[in-house]
């Protein structure tokens, strides 16, 4: 979203060559670190969300859960996930802060055809520009978190920026600032993957979590927001975290090896059949015409003429 | 196909021709009516936009160079699929044209067979069971005919790729490239065999005519259906005409040179013959 470019930039969507500015500037890599535990789901970093971003009040959904809406939307990128599960015949409520993880590898970034539309700067955040975005939606089927969302009316892709703005300028996350539970840290990637590691193994001595671990998918080469959950094995469970998250090869193997091998195919048809015709030449209709005349024809008429 | 389908794109040639005409001077044969080249340059039209709008998106490294065309990348995103449907649409009417001279036959597979020496030119003249269309023709039209279907299923599913599960959207984006790149193939070609390769091609699809020596040529069986001339002994006989001419020609050359030399008073230091 942000236009100032505090930040540096590490890579463009569909962008052939080199970034510019790549690799000039010393960046740290942050990181969103989010205990699910500790998490008491009073929805003051949704609020503190539409606040800064000054997106309007929307109508809530109501399912039978504590949920805001079933999931998020293009004016709405910071949602609780309220999940309901039994552990040793009690109840358990397991609330997840949803939104976009900032993967390594972004699958949304992969999809993208519209140059620049996609940024991901040299701190792991990814970042939408709307000014270069077409509308095709490709990244929305390119996220294994289905986080990307659609405005119909402007036909541009929105989602969260991790506060890029705010981050660009030395401020935490708006959604940090505002956690009431200390549930919410930012930092370094470094330093949040071992506060989390720290959290995990506490959980497991002294709470009796034997899976309790860190979500850090290396599938999308590690995110910069990571979670700890009472149960790593079972990250479906906190409302449909993928356990494997995956980019489809179409959009990795497809774009960037068969498109340009088709590209040059197309090329190489071009040159073959202007070589062909250079080297073989064209089918006439038979027989051909006649050889050019030695004479030129008004000459031939002329002595024809001259005839006594 | 069905009577109805023949008899719809009877009315429909008959509604054509009375807005367009064909003309068909000496020595020439109708080859297609104003309404086949009235579909024919829909189709291509409707799929060069297809093409270019389509590979802006294709492509990162012809982004930049595409999407100006169509007045940037939102804009080409939007154009795209209404260039799909035109072209989809143009080519079902089309289709229905086609559909009966485009039957596949031994004559085709024995082209296919021999395609070899279709592109070395080794023959002046096509086997003489080469109908309307040839092999290569009818392999292209079907081509386009999957192609088209492709493209307009995951056409669609990409279109509106925000409803469609995440899955299908990722399979339909590489069906969708693969149909358009089989298609290209076909395209280069048939510009080429329809210009630079075969001159006198062009002419049928602009003025709808082609000359005789073409058609026997090129597409014997059709000559023979439609002169009910035999179209080998019409070429030899072609051939015999032009050599006797040919003949002809050089005999009046030396009367007139012998005349010339005759008439002539020899003096010292004039031109020799």
């Amino acid at each position: 979203m942000s236009e100032e470019r505090t930040l540096q930039i590490q890579e463009i969507s569909a962008h052939p060559g080199p970034v510019p500015g790549q690799g000039t500037q010393r960046a740290v890599e942050v990181c969103k670190y989010i205990d699910v535990t500790t998490c008491i789901g009073c929805k003051a970093c949704e609020v503190a969300c539409v606040e800064w971003n000054d997106h309007p009040f929307r109508e809530t959904t109501f399912d039978n859960t504590y949920q805001t809406m079933p999931s998020t939307e293009w004016n709405y990128w910071n949602l609780i996930k309220f999940a309901e599960q039994e552990r040793d015949g009690n109840m358990m409520w397991l609330m997840r802060k949803d939104q976009c993880m900032d993967c390594e590898d972004p699958g949304c970034l992969r999809a993208c055809p519209a140059d620049g539309a996609i940024i991901k700067y040299q701190n792991g955040i990814v970042d939408f520009q709307q000014d270069n975005c077409i509308g095709c939606g490709y990244c929305i089927s390119g996220c294994p978190f289905d986080i990307p969302k659609f405005n119909p009316r402007t036909k541009k892709v929105f989602k969260c920026t991790l506060c890029s703005d705010r981050v660009g300028q030395g401020l935490e996350p708006a959604c940090i600032k505002a956690c009431p539970t200390g549930c919410l840290h930012f930092g370094t990637k470094e330093d949040m993957v071992q506060i989390a590691n720290t959290r995990a193994t506490q959980l497991k001595k002294e709470s009796g979590f034997q899976n309790a671990g860190v979500y850090d998918p290396q599938s999308v080469g590690g995110t910069h927001v990571i979670y700890v959950l009472h149960d790593i094995t079972k990250p479906e469970m906190y409302g449909g975290l993928p356990s494997n998250p995956v980019i489809p090869p179409s959009y990795t193997v497809w774009k960037w090896l068969a498109k340009p091998t088709g590209l040059l195919m197309a090329a190489f048809g071009i040159f073959a059949v202007f070589f062909h015709r250079v080297a073989v030449g064209p089918k006439v209709a038979q027989p051909e015409a006649e050889p050019v005349l030695t004479h030129q024809p008004d000459e031939a008429e002329a002595a024809r003429k001259e005839r006594p | 196909m069905s009577s109805s389908v023949e008899r719809f794109d009877e009315k429909a040639r008959r509604k054509f021709s009375r807005y367009g005409q064909t003309v068909v001077h000496l020595g020439e044969l109708l080859r297609h009516p104003v309404y086949t080249r009235v579909l024919h340059w829909s189709v291509a039209i409707s799929f060069i936009l297809s093409l270019l709008s389509g590979f802006a998106i294709y492509s990162p490294w012809l982004y930049r160079w595409l999407a100006p065309l169509f007045g940037g990348g939102p804009m080409t995103r939007f154009l795209h699929p209404w260039f799909g449907l035109l072209f989809d649409l143009a080519f079902f009417f089309q289709f229905l044209n086609w559909f009966a001279p485009m039957h596949w036959t031994g004559a085709d597979r024995k082209w296919v067979r021999q395609v070899k020496s279709y592109v070395s030119n080794r023959e002046a003249l096509a086997p003489q069971d080469t109908g309307f269309f040839n092999g290569g023709q009818k392999l292209y039209f079907w081509i386009i005919v999957v192609s088209a279907i492709f493209f307009l299923i995951t056409g669609v599913l990409m279109w509106f790729d925000n409803v469609v599960p995440r899955w299908l959207v990722a399979v339909s984006y590489v069906l969708h490239d693969i149909a358009a790149l089989a298609m290209l193939a076909g395209f280069i070609i048939h510009i080429y065999e329809g210009t630079a390769a075969q001159p006198g091609t062009f002419q049928s699809m602009t003025n709808g005519t082609v000359t005789e020596e073409w058609a026997w040529t090129h597409h014997p069986a059709w000559y023979a259906e439609v002169t009910g001339r035999d179209p080998r002994e019409d070429y030899e006989r072609a051939r015999r005409r032009q050599a006797e001419r040919h003949h002809a020609m050089d005999d009046w050359e030396r009367e007139q040179d012998e005349r010339e030399r005759v008439a002539r008073p020899q003096t010292p230091g004039a031109r020799v013959p």
